[in-house]
């Protein structure tokens, strides 16, 4: 086999070169994506010397090449040889490390992280990491951007003397005077830190975690908040207070608004990180003023954090804690100016409720659920209806539906829609713990309305709740209730509203039974086959379909066929397409 | 916010979630810049005498007084707080703009510190959040500084205090100094366009008058650059500071240093990827027109930066694109011109074919521009066969009848400069499409081959891995 292929063997090289230097970026892509079998069937020596080289020397193309060629050298090991050989890689991929734009530069850095676990240790002292030291030493800042991705990864393989070495470039990059380079270092000091023995961690990473959050640049400063839950975490408990905190109280009470964000952001990270002692010392009273600042953003971001941390928060103190310092905060948010403020509050200030227990929700939180489901922003209004369920499970439906059920018949007529339909998704909840007697008297009117609600999301979702109250409540309470008031619709003069009596018979027929079916909603369904409006007439169809197998087959024959069989010759196109389609699946030709 | 919650709900019942131009009503415009507030007490300042009513000698303490009465900030977006002595400073800081314009003699040594202190206390502020993601200067309007009665008067008496002709840059570089700057540049992103206005005249009277910042400023304008165009693709004040560039290239001796040939390829070609491109383009192409005026060996570069972020997707910046190639082709020279002209057309019969017609249009215009004109004559026989398959073909097939009469007279001119390889490639045009076609055709089966060669090779390694 191998003398087959002897001259076939020739061209891939001369036909990659030639597709490579093609007018058109999209053949060269396609080149550059197919490089795996290009490499196969030229075999791995050729790939190393022929192919590799090649490629490092042609990279000036457009960005998008560039980047499908740095994703493809990932995955370049088992084509150039095995780990053995896949130092070969380094070459193409430094040069890509260094383009300016960044989505290759970290596509390459993404590979070289990837071949570097594919490094014996001695390689990696050989090869990889004097790529790391030229690059970290670059004149351009984008070679120094890229190096700061690499240290963490080449760090824990190799001797103590380029370790020191290692360590000593990244001290220089986190005092590198363009900004770019220092945020990437920033962005990497959690990471490198973690590959650290604890020693370095307290000698080097604090004094650079340090003088980063005190740099002139926010974008630096908020980067080592990030890196600040990394660090906490490596440190004994005993050394947080000295190496830590006076950085990250700096952070939480920073000038610019983005630093704070991010202490908000990360401040559950933040709490697990330093543990409960300097959570109830220092973390409580910044948490108080981040809910308390003066940026929106800040204050969003915070409250989005109000249950995570009050979860998170000590059990023995947890209740004084929250009772005495984090509700009287909660309190002034539910009235914030800012409505993405009140509803991030709103999307996990029900979540309190499980942890204050019953009679805490029943006194303090339930007034400001009630303030909250009656927002004049419907966001608002919204999270606190999706997550009623929460509050139920503490208070128990009867207490919850007390005290919520007038804001809730108001939010059934609410504008928005979306909110309208948060509502009724939460009806056969309610009505299966309420019972059908309260149902009747409090709910029922409203689920018939959506009915007739001018948005076809909530006469759909409307349509569905019915069938599920049936279920509930069974056939005899549709026959009833919904039934005759459902077909009634059938006569109303707008012909959605007509439609929506076939789509309620299509979703009810199975719960209702035969008997009901046939009897009272079959009538009803054949005389509508006469309705003037033909998007009602091929609904028609649809239902009779739907509802055939519900219904015996003496009245399938006798009563359904004919009129189907009378569709089938309408006039229009997509009448007679259904009423075809329902007499074919119902077997009835 | 109280008004938007008293309106009928009858209005807005009619359904979904408000139409863009709706809430944009709503929106506030102004905002305050991002500051921890004063606890809300009440700011009481002592009144001051005027300036003008004091003996002479008395004058320059009462100056410094009056600065440090001016360094307290009020709280703007609390229209009802304050407002006699918000009044008092306003009127302060008139009186001062005043002085410094007409008084000599004040500017004392130890004034400069004060001067930049009350300046720094008014004016350098973090940002606020921005309210929109993406500023569209068409539909949105700007965001607007609460505190700008006082900011502005803060401004006009920093630039006069800079112009002044007793002002010592000696002096005063112990104070505005790198950190200084530093600040200054941030503010550039500031939403208002006002107050960008202001700082656009204060960082140029400070690149003027103090050398030793200069190469400072420039390289922070490097680093905001490329951060708009690499990280963040915002930033408000792009516009200004490419136009303060636009002076300094102007300035620049010659020959270039090779930090600014680097920030031409590096930074000021890179801008062109942005999305937000239109906001500031007419600045930025006067930049690199500048620099070709200085430079023209810099043509080959910067036409081949442009070629190589020209845009793919989107026809309002293709066609942008194509009003800066040709400020640049008025001012080429022809030795640059040849160097370039191959990959040059290329892309200009794909825009000329582009069913875009704007962007046809735009191409097409290159051919009433009588420069071009000539340069394209002189070397006919390189740019016609690059251009011609293009050109024919959307003669029979554009879909646009002014885009097909625009075509019909280039290739009219092209026929009158050189007749002869017009008729001969009018007459290979087929037999080209056809070995065309052909090429695709082999390319196709190499590629095929190739897979073949790759699955034999695959069963190839297969089957050795267990031995």
């Amino acid at each position: 086999m191998a003398g087959a292929d002897g001259d076939d063997s020739l061209y891939p090289i001369a036909v990659l070169i030639d597709e490579l230097r093609n007018e058109d970026v999209q053949l060269r892509l396609n080149s550059i994506k197919k490089l795996s079998t290009i490499a196969l069937a030229l075999g791995v020596e050729r790939t190393r010397t022929e192919l590799l080289p090649f490629l490092t020397d042609t990279i000036y193309d457009e960005d998008e090449v560039l980047l499908a060629l740095a994703e493809q050298l990932g995955n370049f090991t088992m084509l150039v040889g095995g780990p053995e050989y896949v130092h070969c890689l380094l070459p193409p991929l430094e040069s890509l490390a260094t383009v300016e734009e960044t989505v290759v530069r970290d596509k390459a850095v993404e590979s070289l992280r990837k071949i570097s676990h594919e490094h014996s240790p001695v390689d990696l002292e050989v090869h990889f990491e004097p790529l790391v030291k030229r690059l970290a030493s670059g004149d351009w800042f984008t070679s120094r951007t890229s190096a700061c991705g690499l240290f963490s990864v080449c760090y824990p393989r190799v001797s103590s003397t380029v370790k020191a070495e290692i360590r000593q470039h990244f001290r220089t990059l986190c005092s590198d005077d363009t900004p770019m380079v220092r945020r990437a270092a920033a962005s990497k000091l959690g990471e490198f830190a973690k590959v650290l023995e604890l020693e370095y961690v307290k000698s080097d990473i604090i004094s650079l975690f340090t003088a980063l959050a005190s740099d002139e640049q926010d974008s630096v400063r908020l980067l080592a908040v990030e890196a600040c839950v990394s660090i906490a975490t490596l440190l004994p408990q005993e050394d947080l207070e000295a190496l830590v905190m006076p950085t990250l109280r700096q952070a939480a009470e920073d000038k610019s608004w983005r630093v704070r964000y991010m202490v908000a952001d990360k401040f559950s990270e933040l709490q697990k990180a330093v543990g409960p002692e300097i959570t109830k010392n220092d973390l409580v009273p910044a948490f108080q003023n981040l809910l308390k600042d003066c940026e929106a953003e800040v204050r969003a971001a915070a409250a989005n954090k109000v249950k995570e941390f009050c979860e998170n928060l000590p059990e023995d103190s947890r209740e004084t804690i929250i009772m005495s310092h984090i509700l009287p905060c909660v309190k002034e948010l539910v009235s914030d100016t800012n409505q993405h403020v009140k509803s991030a509050l709103a999307s996990v200030i029900m979540g309190l409720s499980t942890i204050l227990g019953k009679d805490n929700t029943i006194e303090h939180l339930l007034p400001l659920f009630l303030a909250q489901l009656k927002d004049e922003c419907p966001e608002v209004r919204l999270n606190i209806i999706s997550n009623l369920d929460c509050v139920n499970e503490v208070i128990g439906i009867r207490q919850l539906s007390q005290s919520l059920l007038p804001a809730i018949v108001e939010l059934a007529e609410d504008a928005k829609w979306r909110v309208r339909l948060a509502i009724i998704e939460y009806m056969p909840l309610l009505a299966g713990q309420l019972g059908v007697e309260f149902f009747d008297e409090k709910l029922n009117s409203l689920c018939m309305a959506w009915l007739v609600d001018h948005v076809y999301a909530i006469r759909e979702a409307a349509t569905c709740n019915l069938m599920k109250l049936v279920e509930k409540f069974g056939a005899e309470w549709a026959q009833n209730t919904i039934v005759p008031k459902v077909l009634g619709m059938a006569n109303d003069p707008n012909y959605l509203h007509r439609m929506t009596t076939l789509f309620c018979i299509n979703a009810l027929s199975e719960a209702c039974g035969q008997d009901i079916t046939t009897k009272q909603m079959l009538p009803v369904v054949l005389k509508m086959s006469n309705d003037q409006v033909a998007n009602v007439r091929f609904n028609v169809a649809k239902s009779l379909q739907k509802i055939g197998p519900v219904l015996d087959s003496n009245a399938l024959q006798t009563e359904v066929k004919p009129v189907l069989e009378k569709l089938a010759t309408d006039q229009d196109m997509d009448v007679k397409y259904f009423a075809q389609e329902a007499i074919s699946v119902l077997a009835l030709a | 916010m109280s008004s938007a919650a008293t309106t009928p709900p009858s209005v807005d019942r009619v359904d979904g979630f408000s139409r863009k131009s709706v809430r944009k009503a709503k929106q506030k415009r102004s905002q305050s810049s991002s500051q921890f507030r004063s606890q809300g007490k009440p700011i009481e300042l002592t009144p001051l005498p005027l300036l003008k009513d004091v003996p002479a000698p008395e004058q320059p303490e009462l100056f410094l007084k009056k600065l440090q009465q001016c360094c307290t900030i009020f709280d703007f977006m609390d229209t009802l707080s304050d407002l006699k002595m918000k009044e008092y400073k306003r009127s302060m800081l008139n009186e001062l703009v005043d002085y410094v314009t007409v008084s000599r003699g004040y500017l004392t040594e130890q004034t400069y510190p004060e001067v930049v202190k009350m300046v720094s206390c008014n004016i350098f502020r973090t940002l606020p959040p921005s309210e929109s993601n993406e500023f569209d200067p068409e539909e949105d309007e700007p965001t607007l500084e609460a505190s700008w009665p006082h900011l502005q008067l803060v401004y006009e008496f920093f630039i006069r205090f800079l112009e002044s002709q007793e002002f010592q840059p000696s002096i005063a570089k112990k104070y505005i100094d790198q950190k200084f700057v530093l600040q200054l540049l941030d503010l550039f992103d500031s939403e208002d366009p006002r107050e960008r206005d202001y700082l656009k005249t204060v960082l140029h009277r400070i690149y003027g008058k103090f050398l030793g910042l200069r190469a400072f400023i420039r390289k922070q304008i490097n680093n905001i650059f490329l951060r708009f165009v690499y990280e963040t693709e915002h930033f408000s004040g792009v516009a200004e500071l490419l136009e303060i560039l636009g002076s300094i290239i102007n300035g620049f001796a010659l020959p270039l240093k090779a930090e600014h040939k680097q920030f031409l390829v590096k930074v000021l070609i890179p801008l062109h990827t942005v999305r937000s491109l239109s906001l500031f383009h007419a600045q930025l192409a006067y930049c690199i027109v500048q620099f070709l005026e200085k430079d023209p060996t810099l043509t080959e570069p910067v036409i081949r930066g442009l070629l190589k972020f020209w845009p793919k997707t989107c026809s309002q910046k293709e066609v942008m694109f194509l009003g800066e190639l040709e400020e640049i082709l008025d001012v080429i020279e022809p030795t640059q011109f040849v160097k370039i002209q191959e990959p040059l057309f290329k892309q200009i019969s794909k825009c000329v074919s582009s069913p875009h017609f704007q962007v046809s249009e735009r191409a097409l215009y290159y051919w009433n521009n009588e420069y071009i004109m000539s340069l394209i004559e002189e070397n006919s026989s390189v740019i016609l066969p690059i251009m011609f398959a293009s050109l024919y073909r959307i003669s029979k097939e554009h879909w646009n009848p002014a885009i097909v009469a625009l075509v019909y007279n280039v290739l009219k001119a092209f026929m009158e400069m050189n007749s002869l390889l017009f008729d001969e490639l009018t007459a290979t045009y087929k037999s080209e499409r056809q070995r065309e076609k052909k090429k695709e055709k082999e390319r196709e089966e190499l590629w095929k081959k190739l897979e073949d060669l790759k699955l034999k090779r695959g069963i190839c390694s297969d089957s050795v891995i267990p031995t």
